[in-house]
């Protein structure tokens, strides 16, 4: 990561910023669907505040791109809101492990072991963006994926090392999204010239580091790491799957029917 | 002559810029701006407070963000604004700071204090220091009874900055500010 940024086109920041804000929110908000449905109450309160943290990458990510977005247009008044609550389905770019269903505990536990160890390793490379800014929130978000990691490898440990049936669910919830894990790992062109400028992490690096890391724990657990040979891949063009419009319905309704609403 | 340190660099380096600003009325007046979720600590104690500078009737005060995604960070510009209404000044403009990121080794010593009384505890109780990542070993000394004989209940508390925890001796659950 050497080269000037003077070179970058603008709206790729922009776009890539949205992309990460895109992942952070939806994830966000599928951890938010369990308070007051955890098992119980202080996993209640560790979900929700997780999904807290998630919520507030969220917001860094799209004020970057808002401001961004501003300087490009001569405008003032784009915010962080018109990219959580005025855009479509196929304007959301992020991963499809994010957006799929909330499922049960185990699969809940499960897709957060993997996106979870994902960040830690994630963030650490953003740290040396050529963006500051993109620089500046991996740096606090990075401390936070910590707490989010320790987290989801103390349930997997738990759930997976646990009894016959939490053993079970982990395992068939390990099984039905594993193949979603690989997108994480993928590079388009628009990455790539960010990769290239120094600005945008180049994920296809991360994958054997989380890879090993994964399936320790997992292993740990004494879960099995699926063998399977089918991965799903779309969410970065905007392709999705059916779970995402539900979640966006839900997520942007008040904002959508009462514009400029204030409270 | 050797100087041995009462106060981690971080600190003194903390005071020294306050002392030196132009503006110690105003310091002094967002000390009786608390933070809404602990509000036995005052911005400076819980260290997000960052700087402040005044044109005439206009002030603009940095904080940094304790977790990114922290409700609270609306209600205290607001209450900063009010705060610095009755010196005089009409516009308030914060300014969010995110790098350097915001750490718990910023929280003053009288805070940590003022925490511990006010019954959660401070980052720096963890027995064995706070470097440690927290397990369901670790010990904390209990801010009702000063025990150390304590468990962990779950990573995350009433708010994303503690983890709740309950103590063996005199069986009361507490909050453990955790370090960051």
């Amino acid at each position: 990561m050497t080269s000037s940024t003077e070179t970058v086109n603008k709206q790729d920041i922009i776009d890539y910023a949205a992309r990460l804000g895109d992942d952070a929110i939806v994830i966000g908000h599928r951890l938010s669907e369990w308070v007051s449905r955890a098992p119980f109450v202080e996993e209640d309160v560790a979900l929700g505040n997780v999904a807290l943290d998630f919520l507030g990458h969220a917001r860094m990510y799209y004020t970057h791109a808002a401001e961004l977005s501003n300087e490009q247009n001569g405008t003032t008044d784009i915010t962080e809101d018109n990219f959580a609550y005025l855009r479509d389905e196929r304007q959301f770019q992020n991963h499809l492990l994010h957006e799929l269903h909330k499922g049960d505990f185990a699969y809940t536990t499960a897709r957060q072991l993997l996106i979870d160890v994902f960040n830690k390793h994630f963030l650490e490379q953003l740290k040396k963006s050529n963006d500051k800014t993109l620089a500046a929130i991996a740096v606090k978000a990075a401390k936070e994926a910590k707490y989010h990691c320790r987290r989801s490898q103390d349930w997997t440990l738990r759930l997976g090392d646990g009894t016959s049936e939490s053993h079970e669910r982990m395992q068939l919830a390990l099984n039905d999204i594993w193949g979603y894990s690989h997108e994480l790992f993928e590079v388009d062109a628009l990455e790539q010239r960010l990769v290239d400028a120094g600005i945008a992490v180049d994920c296809t690096l991360l994958k054997a580091d989380w890879l090993k890391e994964v399936t320790a724990i997992i292993e740990e657990a004494t879960l099995m790491v699926p063998d399977q040979d089918w991965a799903v891949s779309g969410g970065r063009q905007g392709y999705h799957t059916e779970h995402l419009g539900h979640l966006l319905t839900e997520m942007q309704f008040v904002h959508r029917s009462f514009p400029g609403a204030k409270w | 002559m050797q100087v041995i340190p009462t106060k981690s660099p971080i600190q003194f380096e903390r005071e020294q810029f306050r002392r030196n600003s132009a503006f110690p009325e105003l310091w002094q007046c967002l000390d009786q701006v608390k933070d809404p979720e602990i509000p036995a600590l005052s911005l400076w104690d819980i260290g997000i407070l960052k700087d402040i500078k005044r044109q005439g009737n206009q002030a603009s005060v940095t904080i940094t963000p304790t977790y990114s995604g922290c409700p609270a960070m609306d209600a205290i510009a607001e209450d900063i604004a009010i705060a610095f209404k009755e010196h005089g000044i009409e516009k308030t403009v914060i300014i969010k700071e995110l790098s350097p990121a915001w750490t718990t080794d910023w929280m003053t010593d009288k805070g940590r204090n003022q925490l511990r009384d006010y019954g959660i505890a401070p980052p720096n109780d963890v027995i064995g220091g706070h470097e440690q990542p927290l397990n369901s070993d670790s010990q904390v000394l209990c801010p009702q009874c000063g025990s150390g004989d304590t468990k962990l209940l779950s990573e995350y508390g009433s708010t994303a900055c503690k983890a709740l925890f309950q103590c063996n001796s005199c069986h009361e659950p507490f909050d453990l500010f955790k370090h960051i």
